[in-house]
């Protein structure tokens, strides 16, 4: 393609702006003496080292730990598997779990959130990290499916009938042949249900009970009392734990229209 | 012939059986825990509510009929023009994003990461940013004091600006990666084949690379409205007490109103709503691309 318009460029760099300056001021800020004021004072760790001291983000952290690790492994394994068995052809019912896999991913989050509340409430389950990780799987499970189809229909089928014809057995063949070519996909699919899990407030917010706060959750608490330099500092940590995963999941998924097929289900909080 | 052949043997000549096996532990998740409490959220939106909470047994449309009230109409006439709104906003910048990223040589997938960053860094975070960016004693206030611009902080945050902005800022990636997509695609010889039959830029663009990339601008319509319909935080945290939508009210019916029913209602307006924006978006597509409908 030939180079594009200037007007074209200018209104690029302006979207680029405004996708990225807002988080970059609240990084700066973070590392400014003043408490009030918008004006800098002076660089200060400060607002890190108050940090360390607050017990409920520890505590969210760990929660967040917990439930990102437990519903990763669940929703990938999950996932992985409806994708595989998607993959093998037309059978009865095949809509029905395309929808099942479809419907997750459009439904709004508080009404998701809101369902499965009523749920837990209806059967008498208390509420706690518990029912965050069973909310967790089942808005991961969808989004790793989606992933790995990706990637199984970029795959190139004839390899898995190579293999095949030269005498492996399906379980040997799928071990040697597929999983291997279908790994990046599903270790891209797992890193971004990690990131999906450890963001996700809306949902988490909903199915908690009390004392099983995410970090998320701590977080969005101490926005709602004031917006504090502290604030800054915590977003931007995790700023830049969620960016290193993104970078690394980004690598794993380099086939582009992968990576742009993936991006799209992602639901919107 | 060992077991594990003989077991794999049965699969193979019947792939169904072993397709249902690989999909039973997801699917059943789903089940449970996706479409068994959507149903249960349709039986309450249809009873009673309870005088204290929850409901009673019985059968009522009350809930479905209370959206004719002039007050939750105009939540959703909100709803969806401020997801309009942002759509439009959202193609008219991301469009020439995607076509500025599709044209470069160099950078390619540096532009691109720049775009998908921030899509998937936490929402929450992001909103923080915003609020940093509009409050009364935040950048763009300072700034235009300082500049003298203005005497008293202009109110940013808490106005359907602030909410519009948020939306914009929070959707606008799955705008641009969708584009980008169907214009990676376009053959450069097309344009060129144009420019030598004489079509002046303005008709090469209307004419060839608009129509060859509109399945990505229907698909970055569609995944923009959709959320923007059911967002929940921007609203929450840059709208303030009177800039409610839908997402809100649902929420809110369950916490602080504790009438279920009707809040139960309310997510299936805004189901409704977003099925019906999937469901034309897929007619639009199939109708242009026969082959895509499948």
């Amino acid at each position: 393609m030939r180079p594009a318009p200037k007007w074209v460029l200018v209104i690029a760099g302006a979207g680029y702006l405004f996708l990225h300056l807002p988080v970059l001021v609240l990084v700066v800020f973070s590392f400014n003496a003043s408490r009030y004021s918008m004006s800098w004072t002076g660089f200060t760790l400060d607002w890190y080292r108050a940090l360390a001291g607050r017990a409920d983000l520890w505590r969210g952290l760990r929660a967040s730990l917990i439930v990102g690790t437990i519903s990763t492994v669940a929703a990938a394994c999950f996932g992985t598997l409806i994708a595989l068995g998607l993959a093998r052809g037309r059978f009865r019912g095949r809509r029905g779990i395309e929808g099942l896999l479809a419907l997750p991913l459009v439904t709004p989050e508080v009404v998701t959130g809101i369902s499965l509340l009523l749920l837990f409430v209806l059967i008498g389950m208390p509420l706690g990290l518990t029912t965050i990780t069973i909310a967790h799987i089942a808005f991961n499970i969808a989004f790793v499916a989606v992933v790995v189809r990706a990637r199984l229909a970029g795959m190139d089928r004839s390899l898995v009938e190579a293999a095949l014809t030269l005498g492996a057995d399906e379980l040997t063949a799928f071990r040697t042949v597929t999983l291997p070519a279908l790994w990046p996909g599903i270790a891209a699919g797992a890193l971004l249900a990690f990131i999906m899990s450890f963001d996700d407030y809306v949902i988490t917010s909903l199915v908690a009970g009390p004392g099983s706060s995410t970090l998320p959750v701590v977080v969005y608490g101490m926005a709602r009392r004031n917006v504090e330099p502290t604030l800054n500092a915590i977003s931007t940590i995790i700023l830049l734990g969620t960016s290193a995963l993104i970078y690394l999941a980004d690598r794993l998924l380099r086939d582009r229209t992968v990576s742009a097929r993936a991006a799209g289900p992602k639901q919107s909080r | 012939m060992s077991i594990r052949r003989r077991v794999l043997g049965v699969f193979s000549r019947r792939p169904a059986l072993g397709g249902w096996g690989l999909l039973f532990p997801g699917g059943v998740w789903l089940l449970v825990f996706f479409a068994l409490p959507m149903l249960l959220m349709l039986g309450v939106s249809l009873m009673p509510r309870g005088t204290y909470g929850g409901v009673e047994p019985g059968f009522t449309l009350e809930h479905y009929r209370r959206f004719v009230d002039p007050v939750y109409l105009q939540v959703l006439w909100r709803t969806v023009m401020w997801a309009g709104i942002t759509t439009a906003i959202c193609l008219l910048v991301g469009y020439p994003l995607a076509w500025a990223i599709a044209a470069s040589r160099k950078h390619r997938a540096f532009l691109l990461f720049l775009v998908v960053l921030p899509f998937w860094t936490s929402f929450l975070v992001r909103t923080f940013a915003m609020i940093f960016l509009l409050r009364d004693t935040g950048l763009i206030n300072s700034a235009l004091l300082g500049l003298g611009v203005i005497r008293e902080p202009v109110a940013l945050l808490y106005t359907p600006f602030a909410v519009l902005s948020g939306l914009v800022y929070g959707f606008l990636p799955l705008m641009v990666l969708p584009i980008y997509a169907s214009l990676e695609k376009l053959d450069p010889a097309m344009l060129e084949a144009a420019e030598l039959l004489g079509a002046r830029p303005v008709a090469r663009f209307i004419r060839v690379a608009l129509p060859l990339s509109l399945p990505g601008v229907i698909a970055g319509i569609l995944l923009v409205f959709v959320p923007s319909i059911g967002s929940f935080l921007t609203a929450d945290l840059l709208g303030g007490a009177k800039q409610v939508m839908i997402g809100n009210l649902v929420q809110n019916q369950f916490t602080s109103a504790r009438n279920w029913p009707f809040g139960a209602a309310a997510s299936f307006a805004v189901m409704a709503l977003v099925l019906v924006a999937v469901w034309l978006t897929l007619r639009i597509r199939d109708r242009d691309d026969p082959e895509a409908a499948r």
